[in-house]
């Protein structure tokens, strides 16, 4: 006899192991069948405005805007970038993106600054209010922004900053607050509390613990943040064109002046290549931040 | 004199009352241990102590100062938590010089302070590996390396070995208490283990609802628990309780049973009321030697659980469920019929109205 619990082989039949799995089961059929219908039915347009802005306007002519293009060319490209006209001045997108630049930069930088100090604040220093203000700002991610347009460019006209583009950067910050404030004190909340006390009792004070302690185990929520108010001023089109001047529009209002404009003919390779262009920033972003986009879109869902 | 002394603490959250009029003397050198199930206040008392929490009433003194109103870190203080809360990002000899470099100590101070405390807990190999390359055990050195590179008089430690195997946990129990022996430092360690506490303490203080019930040294909790609180709380498997009374001076009954009190040692003589009478089930003696006990009974054993150095058996005395310790050995099976005997000097009895001791 053998003693059961000796490593000896044993004699099986039946089923052994792992369950094997078909390839091409009904199920993965379905699965993968829908989700390439899917897929295909969302690139269809993105297909289209690709091959039109290759082509030139005696192609597009012919009304095939599925056909891919026989002559590739690369003008429209150019032109929507560096000659395109929005009334008198004709130089085209460029202008519009370094704008956009400027304006990005700088509300990006100073809304997670802030942001995420206050965030900190909020979950950390139990200071006295700190529910009520909290309460507040909440409250006031709930407002919808056109309610506050007038008096937003009543208080810029007063602060001197009306058309210009430091306005735009204060307002993009003013209004990205309550969603990022809301993100980090989250996320620093969900930090062990037991951190945050040690750092004390190592003597560690309020700008000590954010910078040396806080600060470093954060990198993944600042990406969000940076991904959610990237995407979200870029394609911001209302606040440019209501808190900016002609020479200061942002891409976005530039953009729809130049597939807007009513005089002569339209072209739509330009317009194409004018719009892929403005989209690059944001689809970049998109490519490049993989798993932490979809965080950023998940925390942007709470906008509503 | 006293290294911690603790006057009249009150620490409200909002309504409710989680430290009720306090007081609390240690002395220099003294191991404390905190000890009661979870919400009775011990860890909130030690965030007072360590200045985490803010006090709604009263004083803390830390020799001979009075810091209620002072920062943690200039309270003379180190302190260990439950979950290491270790640095992440910094490696094990950042985490030791963090608080130093706070205080602007010297560098060349700052070098050989960590170097001492790292060769005292055993964990130079360490120094340049973060935290997450390092075993529970390894994190639990590093943060007592970082209450011990502060130079301090008073360690606190907040459940520090909850977040460990049992046979780690075993190892750095002893590993603490070599700690203090070299030392000296007063420690006030929280706990809800009553193994670590025992075998630790100095003195242990029992806690309840924000109250301490009882502050002595581990074998008098054990052997005279003030209240049914403290009796039951302590020991494992827990002490059993007879449901009875004394109406006939020096003798305790239940139901048809009657024991002779003989020398049980009363806090004011006996009393002629309904009582607990507790009795530990390792103080029980079975077999042919309880019949030498000056109480003895036959009983039946329904459960028998065998823990391999001893064997926990459950009967019943007068219908009431009682616990003997036996040896790992010792042959009884379930339903089996056998003797059991005890001293009733080694007992505990508690009034029924307001279950202090008699």
């Amino acid at each position: 006899m053998t003693n059961s619990s000796s490593n000896t082989t044993v004699e099986m039949t039946g089923p052994r192991g792992a369950k094997p799995k078909r390839a091409l089961s009904p199920r993965n059929i379905m699965i993968y069948g829908v989700l390439l219908v899917v897929a295909c039915y969302y690139l269809l347009p993105l297909y289209v405005m690709i091959a039109t802005s290759l082509k030139g306007m005696p192609e597009i002519r012919l009304g095939n805007i599925f056909a891919p293009p026989v002559d590739i060319t690369f003008e429209p490209w150019v032109k929507a970038w560096s000659q395109a006209c929005t009334g008198l001045n004709c130089e085209g997108l460029s202008r519009g993106f370094w704008n956009s630049v400027r304006i990005l930069i700088p509300s990006v930088a100073i809304s997670i600054l802030i942001a995420s100090v206050n965030g900190y604040a909020l979950a950390n220093w139990k200071f006295k209010g700190a529910e009520v203000f909290f309460t507040i700002l909440i409250f006031g991610a709930f407002i919808p922004y056109q309610i506050m347009i007038y008096p937003m460019v009543i208080f810029l006209r007063e602060l001197g900053l009306f058309g210009k583009l430091g306005g735009l950067v204060l307002v993009h910050t003013v209004f990205g607050m309550p969603i990022l404030t809301l993100l980090f004190r989250n996320y620093f909340t969900s930090l062990p509390e037991e951190l945050f006390k040690a750092a004390r009792v190592d003597g560690a004070g309020f700008w000590g613990i954010y910078f040396r302690i806080m600060l470093p185990m954060s990198i993944p929520i600042f990406v969000v943040a940076m991904i959610l108010q990237v995407t979200g001023i870029w394609n911001d089109f209302l606040f440019g064109v209501i808190y900016t001047k002609p020479d200061a529009y942002p891409m976005t209002v530039q953009l729809n002046n130049i597939v807007n404009s009513v005089q002569g003919v339209k072209e739509y390779n330009v317009n194409m290549a004018a719009t892929l262009l403005t989209g690059v920033v944001p689809l970049v972003i998109y490519f490049a931040s993989g798993k932490l986009f979809v965080r950023g879109i998940a925390a942007g869902a709470v906008k509503g | 004199m006293t290294s911690v002394s603790i006057k009249n603490l009150d620490l409200n959250f909002g309504s409710v009352k989680v430290l009720k009029q306090l007081n609390l003397e240690i002395d220099h050198g003294e191991f404390l241990v905190l000890l009661g199930a979870s919400g009775c206040g011990k860890s909130t008392l030690l965030n007072c102590i360590a200045g985490l929490l803010e006090v709604s009433d009263g004083q803390i003194h830390i020799n001979d100062k009075n810091v209620t109103w002072e920062e943690p870190s200039d309270r003379g203080i180190g302190m260990v938590f439950q979950s290491y809360a270790l640095y992440p990002q910094m490696t094990v000899k950042g985490n030791l010089s963090f608080g130093l470099k706070n205080a602007r100590v010297p560098k060349d101070e700052i070098e050989s302070r960590v170097a001492r405390a790292a060769e005292i807990l055993q964990i130079e190999p360490l120094l340049h590996r973060k935290p997450a390359a390092l075993s529970g055990g390894q994190r639990q050195r590093v943060a007592i390396g970082r209450a011990l590179v502060r130079d301090v008089d008073v360690f606190l430690f907040d459940e520090p070995l909850s977040n460990l195997d049992a046979k780690l946990r075993a190892d750095l129990r002893v590993e603490i208490k070599r700690l203090h022996q070299k030392l000296h430092n007063t420690m006030i360690y929280v706990t809800h283990d009553q193994v670590e506490a025992m075998t630790l303490a100095d003195r242990i203080a029992i806690m309840k609802e924000g109250l301490i019930q009882q502050l002595d040294s581990p074998a008098e909790i054990y052997n005279r628990p003030v209240n049914k609180y403290v009796a039951d709380f302590i020991g494992s498997p827990s002490m059993n309780f007879l449901d009875g009374d004394m109406s006939t001076k020096g003798k305790f009954k239940t139901g048809g049973t009657e024991i002779d009190l003989g020398n049980y040692e009363f806090v004011d003589g006996p009393i002629g009321a309904p009582v607990w009478f507790g009795f530990r089930p390792e103080h029980v003696i079975v077999g042919e030697a309880a019949t030498s006990q000056p109480f003895s009974t036959k009983v039946v054993a329904e459960i028998v659980e065998p823990m391999g150095s001893d064997t926990l058996v459950w009967t019943s005395i007068e219908n009431q469920p009682f616990r003997v310790r036996v040896d790992g050995q010792a042959s009884i099976k379930t339903g089996d019929e056998f003797l059991l005997g005890f001293d009733p000097a080694r007992a505990s009895i508690f009034d029924k109205e307001n279950e202090l001791r008699v």
